[in-house]
């Protein structure tokens, strides 16, 4: 270790910080531009549906898309209300 | 058929025509016969860049429009008879370039040409789609810097799902990192991003690194690309990355702090 390293290791360089920054911002933009137009439609629709049969509110379904090489997959997750066994 | 290189970035003033004018220049001095295009409808400056601003008669639109002929438009450089250049349009805009007329003068070229470079404008609208659509290779240019970084990443991601080559399910265009206007000192006194940073945020292979430079101002005040001035270490970096480009084993170079006494007496190596 240099004698500048030395009296740098107090704070974090304004690099790393930068680094830091870009990581988790580049890491959140490659999922939300790489996920297709259609998606939030997609979602609005599947809860119409699904509300015609259960009581689920808004947040209760997500809609989630990944790209891995050639295979695209579309994973939906509804969370069921405690109440909603009672019909079955 | 020709390889089609874009010269692209997202971000504005990173050094893309900079580096557009250089990489011409050293594919056409090795002897490949290289056309490079300004896609910069509206802003050209390529022209100034090439020092052929007085010589321009005929554009790109021209020839897209059908007004000129290809043979017309192109500007034989002044250096190098290698190396021809077609200029953009001063007086249009973006939109008087469409997909198919962009598609029918790259194809055109292309019979004519081993090397034919798109150099991109910034941003991510139609000049830049287009300029990027038909590429083989990519250099994306980008600085030290986050927003440079992140139009970078952007820009990654349109080459990867947006270009002919993508739409086709062919193979994938060819990315290459150029990274530019670099100042090893400020890395080491931790003032900015690495080389190794950058590559780690955007997984990229590495073409080489651009040193922040005076001799790039000189050579666009004079109209000579910068890799003609031979002495200058970016004219030596671009000829590292026209080499590395052919193929040839050149280790990177202006990446470590060699200069200043200080430097040496505190920097340990
Ligand atoms: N390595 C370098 N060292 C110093 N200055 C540089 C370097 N590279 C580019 N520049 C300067 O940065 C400015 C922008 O360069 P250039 O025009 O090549 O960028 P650009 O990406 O083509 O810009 P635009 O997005 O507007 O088309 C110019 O003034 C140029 O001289
Ligand atoms: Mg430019």
């Amino acid at each position: 270790m240099s004698l500048l390293d030395y009296f740098k290791t107090s704070r974090p360089s304004s690099a790393a910080q930068a680094k830091e920054r870009l990581q988790i911002l580049v890491a959140h933009e490659r999922v939300s531009h790489n996920q297709p137009l259609y998606l939030p439609q997609l979602q609005k629709e599947l809860l119409e549906v699904i509300q015609k049969y259960v009581q689920v509110d808004k947040d209760a379904i997500s809609v989630s898309f990944e790209q891995d090489g050639n295979q695209e997959t579309l994973e939906l997750n509804i969370v069921m209300p405690d109440d909603s066994t009672k019909r079955f | 058929m020709a390889r089609i290189i874009v010269v692209t970035s997202g971000k504005g003033g990173v050094g893309k025509t900079t580096t557009s004018a250089a990489i011409a220049m050293g594919l056409a001095k090795r002897g490949h016969k290289t056309a490079v295009i300004d896609f910069d409808v509206g802003l050209r400056n390529l022209d100034l860049i090439m020092g052929c601003e007085r010589r321009v008669v005929y554009d790109f639109i021209n020839v897209i429009n059908g007004e000129a002929g290809l043979n017309q438009a192109l500007i034989k450089d002044k250096n190098c008879n290698m190396l021809y250049i077609l200029p953009a349009s001063q007086t249009r805009d973006k939109d008087a370039l469409s997909q198919e007329g962009v598609g029918k003068v790259l194809e055109e070229l292309s019979r004519e040409f081993k090397y034919i470079i798109c150099d991109s404008p910034a941003g991510i609208e139609k000049g830049a789609h287009l300029a990027m659509y038909y590429a083989d290779d990519a250099f994306v240019v980008t600085n030290p810097e986050v927003s440079s970084v992140r139009d970078s990443d952007r820009m990654l991601g349109i080459l990867a799902s947006k270009s002919k080559r993508a739409e086709e399910n062919r193979e994938p265009i060819k990315e290459y990192l150029l990274l530019a206007r670099y100042s090893p000192e400020r890395v080491k006194l931790g003032e900015m991003l690495s080389v190794n940073d950058v590559q780690e945020i955007l997984s990229l292979h590495l073409l080489g690194v651009i040193p922040e430079s005076k001799s790039v101002l000189n050579a666009s005040n004079s109209g000579i690309p910068v890799i003609l001035d031979e002495k200058s270490d970016a004219g030596q970096a671009y000829a590292d990355i026209v080499a590395r480009y052919l193929g040839e084993n050149k280790p990177h170079r202006f990446i470590e702090d060699k200069k200043g006494f200080f430097g040496k007496l505190f920097g340990g190596k």
